[in-house]
């Protein structure tokens, strides 16, 4: 990771507090023993019936993770995480293993309804089944919940299920790839959530399957002091493609809460990944508590010749966001693509970005990052495109476009570029515009009020990296980010 | 249907006084036009009307069919019916026109407690509206004034003001950018929205505009205040004679 000094300073008093989806569900949790040891990590093993393989390799990241020293610019930012505070294992105690969303915990259901989860997977929630299924995976706190379509997805020989299922189910595949594209010792946090992860998704397409429909994924923190460490492995075989949605939001709590998750995306020769992401963590109160910290390492190997990788995300929680989705293009005429909003006022910090890592001949990549800066926060695209001596004809096209409201935030671009082959291109692009008050009176003077018109000129300043999301996350995407703005102006 | 009372306003930054006692009344179903010199604060009383807080009122009042239209907040002035077609339209990027006009339609449309309209209903009234001022469907997927030109986006200010329906325009040097053509056909646009509701303020230093629009009277502002008040001859003279009789009376 290059260089994070000016990533973040202490999270000051925060004073977001248009934080809409604050409630905690009211669902018994059965808690594992708070402490990170190697007991810990056998408990949680055998909670989970892993196979022994599992096991040895989670007690190895630990013994490593041990041996590693936090990262120091996460030291001065904010409060030291004690690891030994958390617990690493909560499960809702009433739903264990449903069969069908009627043996689903009402309450749960209801945490769906007022998450405002789209149209799609209301429908599906309520057993209408729609014309465009989209399957839902709900990961609530470490255990999956619901599944839906699981099925279905068979037929068409697509594997669709938690991680833990997977390790049972399909040991082998997971065996496979897990761990080979962020390495257990890959950074702290990696490594961190490889020892403990607690749940997450695993899929798996066949060779030449379009992947039916649309996956997605809702996660929700809402064990207080539980370290969310979900792990995500996501295989397309050879001519495959899959289009993969996550979003999540997460209750109001008193006491900073971490998330450090590890997600692994593998797509063979020919095949396509795309994964949106809408994250909506919990930023903090207005006297500061709570807000989550989002340290995640999201990477996606482009393996095959052909291949292509594409992140999406929508970011607009969390008090500190440390995110890179990145793509290691490997196979030749590999593509990556990387289109980024990230939403920050109050006293959020963020700090995203990608890295696209040109190794094989003649890959591209594309990154579209658009920041919002309002209030107090500050926003930086942090980015690094390299091209290895054997990247022959690397292309690269970054755009990178700092929209700012009101007079006390900051953005900031720092893009790395790094080429060892002299037939790479690179072409890096920047911007920074503000809301100016001509604007403001303008749409005012045409009937909008202040926030309909912050929220057209803003929708209209991340159009390009809307329009990459399926549909029904377009439209809850927009509504998030002109969720996180009110009262930004005036 | 507008009353300014003696009218006094400066800068709200450093306190320079622009307006200087204007008196106005326009009824319902008139035309008036302002003429001045530059700087003489045309732009700004515009401005005023429509609420911007750059200027700050110390003397006086704006009464909009009777009410105290300084106490309303810019929107609410826009769905109470005032409408302002900037001298310098403001360029809206990444927001289609067409996006823009929906919104603003609707958003004043809440205001009144009036439906959403329907997409046919509105697709409709954009395409006729557009067609008359001949407004391009390629136009109107493009970002609101951004890279139009100058006759471009005084042609939106005059779309937008027609799909809006006021009941008070403020026309602030539309005719300014406008080629012999396009003059005509806004002209017509905004002739087409006369009718004995709507009151129109149109500012402007050129006679050629106001042989298409007609005013039923026409007044000199000179350092912010009016000076002289006629009907449409006083345009004719003023086009021969230039400011000059009516500068050194005010000074
Ligand atoms: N926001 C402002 N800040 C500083 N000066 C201003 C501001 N607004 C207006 N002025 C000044 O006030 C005076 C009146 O300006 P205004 O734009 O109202 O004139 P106008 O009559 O519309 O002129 P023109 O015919 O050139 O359009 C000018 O001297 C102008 O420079
Ligand atoms: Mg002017």
């Amino acid at each position: 990771m290059p260089a994070v000094q000016e990533t973040i300073d202490t999270v000051k008093a925060i004073d977001v507090d248009q934080y809409k989806y604050g409630f905690v569900t009211d669902i018994e949790s059965e808690k594992g023993a708070k402490g990170l040891s190697e007991e810990t990590v056998r408990f949680l093993s055998a909670k989970k019936n892993e196979p022994e393989w599992m096991t040895e390799w989670r007690l190895d990241a630990l013994r490593r993770f041990q041996q590693m020293e936090e990262p120091s610019w996460a030291r001065v930012s904010y409060p030291k995480i004690d690891f030994d505070d958390l617990y690493y294992w909560a499960s809702p105690k009433s739903v264990e293993g449903p069969k069908s969303l009627d043996e689903v915990d009402p309450e749960l259901l209801a945490t769906y309804a007022k998450l405002g989860i789209p149209l799609a997977e209301q429908e599906i929630l309520a057993g209408v089944e729609p014309k465009n299924r989209v399957a839902v995976d709900a990961v609530f706190d470490s255990v999956s919940v619901v599944t839906t379509f699981k099925e279905e997805l068979k037929k068409a020989g697509v594997i669709f299920c938690s991680i833990s299922e997977a390790l049972r189910e399909y040991p082998d595949l997971v065996k496979k790839f897990l761990g080979t594209v962020v390495p257990v010792t890959d950074n702290y946090y990696a490594t961190l959530n490889s020892a403990v992860f607690s749940d997450g998704s695993f899929v798996y397409i066949p060779e030449g399957v379009r992947c039916p429909m649309e996956l997605s994924t809702y996660f929700r923190i809402n064990e207080q002091n539980t370290g969310q460490f979900e792990r995500t492995l996501i295989i397309a075989d050879k001519g495959s493609y899959v289009s993969y949605l996550e979003g999540c939001t997460a209750p109001q709590r008193d006491e900073n809460q971490l998330h450090a998750a590890v997600v692994e995306l593998i797509a063979l020769d020919d095949a396509e990944i795309k994964y949106s992401t809408v994250q909506n963590w919990f930023p903090g109160d207005k006297d500061g508590k709570g807000g989550i910290y989002n340290f995640v390492t999201k990477r996606g190997d482009c393996r095959g010749k052909n291949s292509k990788i594409s992140w999406t995300q929508v970011e607009t929680g969390s008090a500190i966001t440390w995110k890179y989705p990145s793509c290691i293009l490997r196979g030749d005429n590999s593509r990556g693509e990387f289109y980024s909003i990230a939403v920050s006022n109050g006293h959020q910090q963020i700090d995203s970005g990608t890295k696209m890592i040109h190794l094989g001949k003649n890959t591209s990549s594309r990154v579209i990052s658009k920041g919002i800066s309002a209030g107090k926060s500050e926003n930086t695209y942090r980015g690094l495109i390299s091209a290895h001596r054997k990247a022959s004809n690397a292309r690269n096209f970054t755009q990178c476009d700092s929209l700012l409201i009101g007079q006390e935030c900051g953005a900031h671009t720092v893009p790395y570029i790094e080429s060892k082959n002299a037939s790479a291109q690179f072409e890096h692009e920047a911007t920074t515009s503000k809301i100016s008050d001509d604007q403001m009176f303008y749409c005012l003077q045409r009937g909008l009020s202040e926030e309909e018109a912050v929220a057209l000129i803003v929708n209209g300043f991340v159009k390009d990296v809307i329009q990459q999301l399926p549909m029904e996350f377009a439209v809850e995407a927009q509504k998030l980010i002109s969720i996180s703005l009110e009262g930004s102006v005036g | 249907m507008l009353e300014i009372k003696n009218l006094h306003a400066r800068i709200a930054e450093d306190e320079t006084e622009i307006l200087r006692g204007v008196n106005l009344t326009v009824n319902a179903g008139e035309v008036h036009a302002i003429m001045g010199p530059n700087g003489s604060g045309k732009s700004t009383l515009s401005y005023i009307l429509a609420g911007k807080d750059d200027y700050e009122v110390t003397e006086g009042e704006v009464l909009f069919n009777g009410e105290n239209m300084l106490e309303m907040e810019p929107d609410e002035r826009a769905a109470a019916g005032m409408f302002l077609a900037f001298q310098y339209p403001i360029e809206i990027p990444g927001v289609a026109t067409m996006e823009f006009l929906k919104t603003a339609m609707n958003a004043q449309r809440k205001a009144r407690g009036e439906d959403t309209l329907s997409i046919p209903d509105f697709m409709k009234r954009v395409k006729e509206a557009a067609s008359h001022l001949n407004v391009s469907m390629d136009m109107l997927k493009r970002p609101l004034n951004v890279g139009f030109s100058g006759g471009e986006k005084k042609r939106a200010e005059i779309l937008q003001m027609s799909l809006l329906e006021p009941k008070l325009c403020v026309l602030d040097e539309t005719d300014s950018g406008l080629d012999i053509d396009a003059l005509r056909i806004v002209s017509e646009g905004v002739n087409k929205l006369r009718g004995p509701d709507r009151a129109m303020v149109v500012i402007t230093h050129y006679q050629r505009l106001l042989d298409h629009i007609v005013p039923d009277v026409v007044h000199v502002l000179s350092k912010g205040r009016i000076v002289k008040t006629g009907d449409k001859d006083l345009a004719l003279e003023l086009e021969k004679n230039g400011y000059a009789d009516y500068i050194d009376t005010a000074a």
